[in-house]
């Protein structure tokens, strides 16, 4: 028996536009969320490369001649600069990272690691998605319109009273994204809550479900608070009620409390889902049981909890009270703590482990480096001491893009190379995604690790023009970004690739997970399983061996009439 | 690797030499806060390195050891161990809790204002920082006494900003609408970059300046006596240079011809403008003035109206006519 792509599968049992848009098979939606969080993420990027072109000299003349040739003949090339770095920052946040693993990669796979048919509130899913649309269309409208200059922060007065460009289209954007990210989180609560199948007790979950439970949290419980804050915004720029601007009574200082207080929940959102796609290729790629389940599964648990009382350690300079800053800086430290228990987790599970390093691997060990130092720099900001020089500098920069960029989307790309196959059926080069992550690795510290030295030097953030002691480090943190460009660049070309000309199809089971998503074809049938399959440990591999005419695994005990799923332990019979 | 260490301990020491040009991680250390700081910094950094390189080390080994060809089915080993576990999380816990400790008395030596420091306020406006002495003498830089606590009063006429001085390690946002504070002590003679590092709109990277510090007491003192008529002796034209440089004209406006915010002054003094609705006009005194106090008035083609009325600042009659005379002095 070799490896065929079944007849009907999810991806053409039904046919045309409107069997996709109107789709409420949590497969299209989460194929559909990937393609267009890869969309935003191209926009996102295009505006990157451009600001770290402009930074490559200390006066860059790359939006110089933007603005000179009439690129735009309303705004000053420093005005573009602005407009670009916070489009960038607000895309890249909104539309990318957030909705990025939960929606796409949590939409596509989770419910068929729990054997189900599909999530809990298939028509909200879809309602989510189309929100996601809506918000990506207020973004582009305020790009169309007057741009956005505010930084991707909404730092009130400026935001409320001083910016000229199209800032209400930006804050009902976001407001829109927030709810389409709430209604997923709603949506993935109640689905693991009432969907796992007999025999999952939540320690038999994979650890993926439990990062996209503990997000789920934060989305429901933080997501709100931002949507009210945007609100409020709106309301003060649009009525001139004096909320934040203290020309008008306000304060702006209230602002950043509520802006921080779901902004910092917010970046575990992103995350959390990382730390789960990580814990998932590290268990399966090394064919052991992930070190410390539980450790893992509490760690995210309470950093959830944790993540909604450290927001004021973005304000120490801000002018909140000294006794408030040094709480905040204790209970920062607190969040420390679990972040490293998971990463001690994950190498000692490759001990004494069988490990394959396919290209998803390379993407998890990746991000034991980058998440490492994103993590370790951390300490730096949470230490009063040391944050008041760092703060708003090129260091802040540096460690938020090391824990999104380097761990967040680093985990994404791995967790779309490990689920590809099961998504459309077919198997990517190998040699050529390898190629990507390599490049795109060096690339990555390349560009970010000189940015610590440019911030502990002084330099500040948002700057369009810099003192010339700091172009060493600007000028290869550019290098870099190019270098970075192309291996992403390499990475997608191998996926659309892997689609193109003569396909090599994808067995069932490529990597030998026992998780329920690779327990069915690739790609899978419209409704998953025809089996409700039977239950047991998550990190069973020695349930599947390989198989070299299928050129990949096959349970060592399948199910009467269903070659893909494995008979389990405890729930032999079904 | 018998190499690696000497380079390594090589850039433990140029980190912290204390040199005029700084070292390889930090600015000159030119305040009291500076070297603790900097001790901080390399403490984080160095236990970091060491952690980073234990668990990269463990990778690296695990992956090398354990590949596929190599140990083809896993063998048992455990899936949890709670000794372990307790281990690696007292271990960093404990140097969290010394990070945490030294970053707060730290904090507590930034935020105690030594009684009787010399108060100067500092007030940042889009896109100039002013600062006002106890003898009433203002400057757009900022000029200290080394050797003396200096409690600077922050605050902001419109958005947020934020004073940066990195060669002292402090930092501290102005907020409008109320006061915020910061102190140092200045330990090195020479001029330190000031920069405004909370984003303000559209030059916030220009909205930087320079901490002057004077060596005794005496040479401040002097700079004091001078700040207090800047105008003295000089001619109209010159006058109104010190004008331009100081009520942040400069920011949006230069003297050599290139067009930053607004355009240049070089040369436009006889000019024929062209204006947004079309219209014309020439370039003369009272052109000069009304674009000074109602600039909305009439807006030279291809440019925002940003201008506000006088540039945001304060400006006296005599500083209007040494502008004027300064716009003049630059014609071709
Ligand atoms: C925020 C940036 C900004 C600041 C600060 C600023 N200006 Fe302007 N200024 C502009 C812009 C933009 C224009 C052109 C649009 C207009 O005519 O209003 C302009 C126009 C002018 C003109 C007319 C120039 C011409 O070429 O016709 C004069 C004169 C002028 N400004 C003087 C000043 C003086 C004096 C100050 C300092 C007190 C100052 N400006 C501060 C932005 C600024
Ligand atoms: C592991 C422990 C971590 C600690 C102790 C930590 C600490 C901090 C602190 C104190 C700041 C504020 C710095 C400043 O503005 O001066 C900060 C900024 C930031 N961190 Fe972290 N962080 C950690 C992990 C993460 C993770 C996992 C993410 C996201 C995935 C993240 C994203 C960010 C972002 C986005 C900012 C800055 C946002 C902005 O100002 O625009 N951090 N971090
Ligand atoms: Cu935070
Ligand atoms: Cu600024």
């Amino acid at each position: 028996m070799t490896t065929t792509t079944p007849d009907v599968h999810y991806l053409n049992h039904e046919k045309g536009f409107k069997s996709w848009f109107w789709t409420l098979d949590h497969k299209r939606l989460g194929v559909m969320y990937m393609w267009s969080v890869i969309a935003a993420f191209i926009l996102g990027g295009i505006f990157a490369l451009l600001v770290r072109m402009e930074l490559m000299e200390p006066n860059g003349y790359v939006l110089e001649n933007a603005a000179l040739y009439g690129f735009s003949d309303k705004l000053s090339a420093a005005d573009l600069y602005n407009h670009f770095f916070t489009l960038h920052g607000a895309i890249m946040v909104f539309l990318v990272i957030i909705p990025g693993i939960p929606a796409a990669l949590g939409n596509f796979a989770l419910p068929m690691m729990l054997g189900a048919k599909d999530v809990a509130y298939p028509k909200l899913n879809r309602f989510s998605y189309h929100l996601w649309l809506t918000g990506a269309i207020f973004f582009v409208m305020a790009l169309v319109t007057k741009g956005l200059d505010t930084g991707w922060t909404f730092y009130a007065p400026y935001s409320t009273s001083h910016s000229d460009s199209a800032v209400i289209w930006a804050t009902m954007g976001a407001f829109i994204l927030g709810f389409s990210s709430i209604f997923t989180g709603l949506n993935m609560l109640v689905t693991i809550h009432k969907m796992r199948p007999d025999g999952m007790t939540w320690f038999k979950m994979p650890l993926f479900i439990w990062a996209i439970y503990a997000t789920a949290v934060i989305q429901i419980l933080a997501t709100p608070v931002i949507g009210i804050a945007l609100l409020m915004l709106t309301v003060e720029r649009t009525l001139g009620v004096g909320i934040f601007d203290p020309a008008l009574g306000g304060d702006p200082v209230l602002f950043e409390h509520i802006f921080w207080f779901y902004s910092h929940p917010a970046v575990y959102v992103m995350i959390l889902p990382a730390m789960g796609v990580v814990s998932e290729l590290i268990a399966n790629f090394s064919r052991k049981p992930i070190f410390g389940y539980r450790s893992i599964a509490f760690s995210s648990v309470a950093i959830a909890i944790f993540s909604f009382i450290v927001w004021g350690h973005h304000m120490f300079v801000s002018g909140q009270s000294d006794i408030v800053n040094v709480v905040f800086s204790a209970l920062t430290f607190s969040v420390a703590v679990p972040s490293a228990i998971k990463v001690f987790n994950w190498v000692a599970t490759l001990y004494k482990g069988s490990i394959s390093l396919d290209t998803p691997m390379w993407y998890a060990l990746s991000v034991i480096w980058l998440f490492g130092i994103g993590g370790l720099t951390g300490l730096w900001l949470g230490t009063l001491g040391t944050d008041i020089h760092l703060h708003d500098t090129y260091f802040v920069v540096a460690h938020f893009h090391f824990v999104m960029v380097g761990s967040a989307i680093f985990s994404f790309i791995g967790g779309i190379f490990y689920w590809w196959p099961k998504m459309f059926g077919v198997m990517y080069s190998e040699g050529i995604s390898k190629l990507g992550c390599a490049i795109a690795f060096i690339g990555f510290n390349m560009t970010f690790l000189p940015q610590f030295v440019a911030g502990s030097h002084g330099m500040p953030r948002r700057y369009f023009d810099y003192d010339p002691q700091f172009e060493v480090y600007n000028y290869w943190s550019s290098i870099g970004a190019m270098v970075l460009g192309v291996g992403l660049s390499i990475a997608l070309y191998a996926l659309v690739r892997s689609l193109m000309g003569e396909r090599k199809p994808a067995p069932a089971n490529p990597w030998g997970a026992v998780t329920l998503d690779w327990q069915c074809t690739s790609p899978p049938p419209p409704h998953n399983f025809d089996h409700a399959p039977p239950v047991d440990g998550p990190y069973d591999h020695e349930l599947v061996r390989w198989n070299d005419e299928l050129n990949g695994y096959e349970p060592v005990d399948p199910v009467d009439g269903d070659p893909n799923l494995a008979r389990m332990g405890s729930a032999k019979t079904v | 690797m018998i190499h690696l260490v000497p380079n390594l301990l090589a850039v433990l020491q140029s980190s912290s030499e204390q040199t005029p040009e700084g070292s390889l991680f930090f600015p000159p250390k030119a305040s009291n806060f500076a070297a603790e700081a900097d001790w901080l910094y390399n403490f984080i950094f160095w236990v970091s390195v060491v952690a980073f390189a234990l668990v990269i080390a463990a990778t690296v080994y695990l992956v090398v050891r354990y590949r596929k060809s190599v140990a083809p089915e896993p063998q048992p080993s455990p899936h949890h161990s709670t000794k372990l576990e307790v281990i690696w999380s007292v271990i960093p816990s404990i140097f969290l809790v010394v990070m945490f400790w030294k970053g707060f008395e730290l904090f507590v030596d930034y935020r105690k204002v030594p009684a009787g420091a010399y108060q100067i306020q500092v007030e940042g406006v889009k896109w100039n920082w002013t600062f006002r002495y106890p003898t009433g003498a203002e400057s757009n830089e900022l000029h200290v006494p080394m050797g003396e606590p200096v409690e600077l009063l922050i605050s902001s006429k419109d958005v947020l900003h934020s004073v940066f001085i990195p060669a002292f390690r402090v930092k501290q946002d102005a907020v409008p609408g109320r006061y915020t504070r910061l102190w140092f002590e200045a330990t090195m003679p020479g001029e330190f970059p000031f920069y405004c590092t909370e984003y303000c709109g559209t030059s916030h990277s220009g909205m930087i300046t320079k901490a002057k510090v004077y060596e005794t007491r005496a040479e401040f003192d002097e700079w004091l006596k001078s700040a207090l008529n800047p105008y003295e002796g000089k001619s109209p034209a010159e006058a109104g240079a010190l004008v331009w440089e100081r009520k942040g004209c400069k920011t949006c406006h230069t003297n050599d011809g290139s067009n930053l915010v607004g355009p240049s002054f070089k040369g436009i003094w006889g000019a024929t403008r062209e204006f947004e609705d079309g219209s014309t006009g020439t370039v003369d005194e009272n052109y000069i003035l009304e674009s000074i106090q109602m600039p909305a008035a009439k807006i030279v083609k291809g440019y925002q109206n940003v201008m506000v009325a006088n540039g945001g600042q304060e400006l006296s009659d005599e500083e209007r006519d040494f502008l004027v005379a300064y716009i003049t002095s630059l014609a071709n």
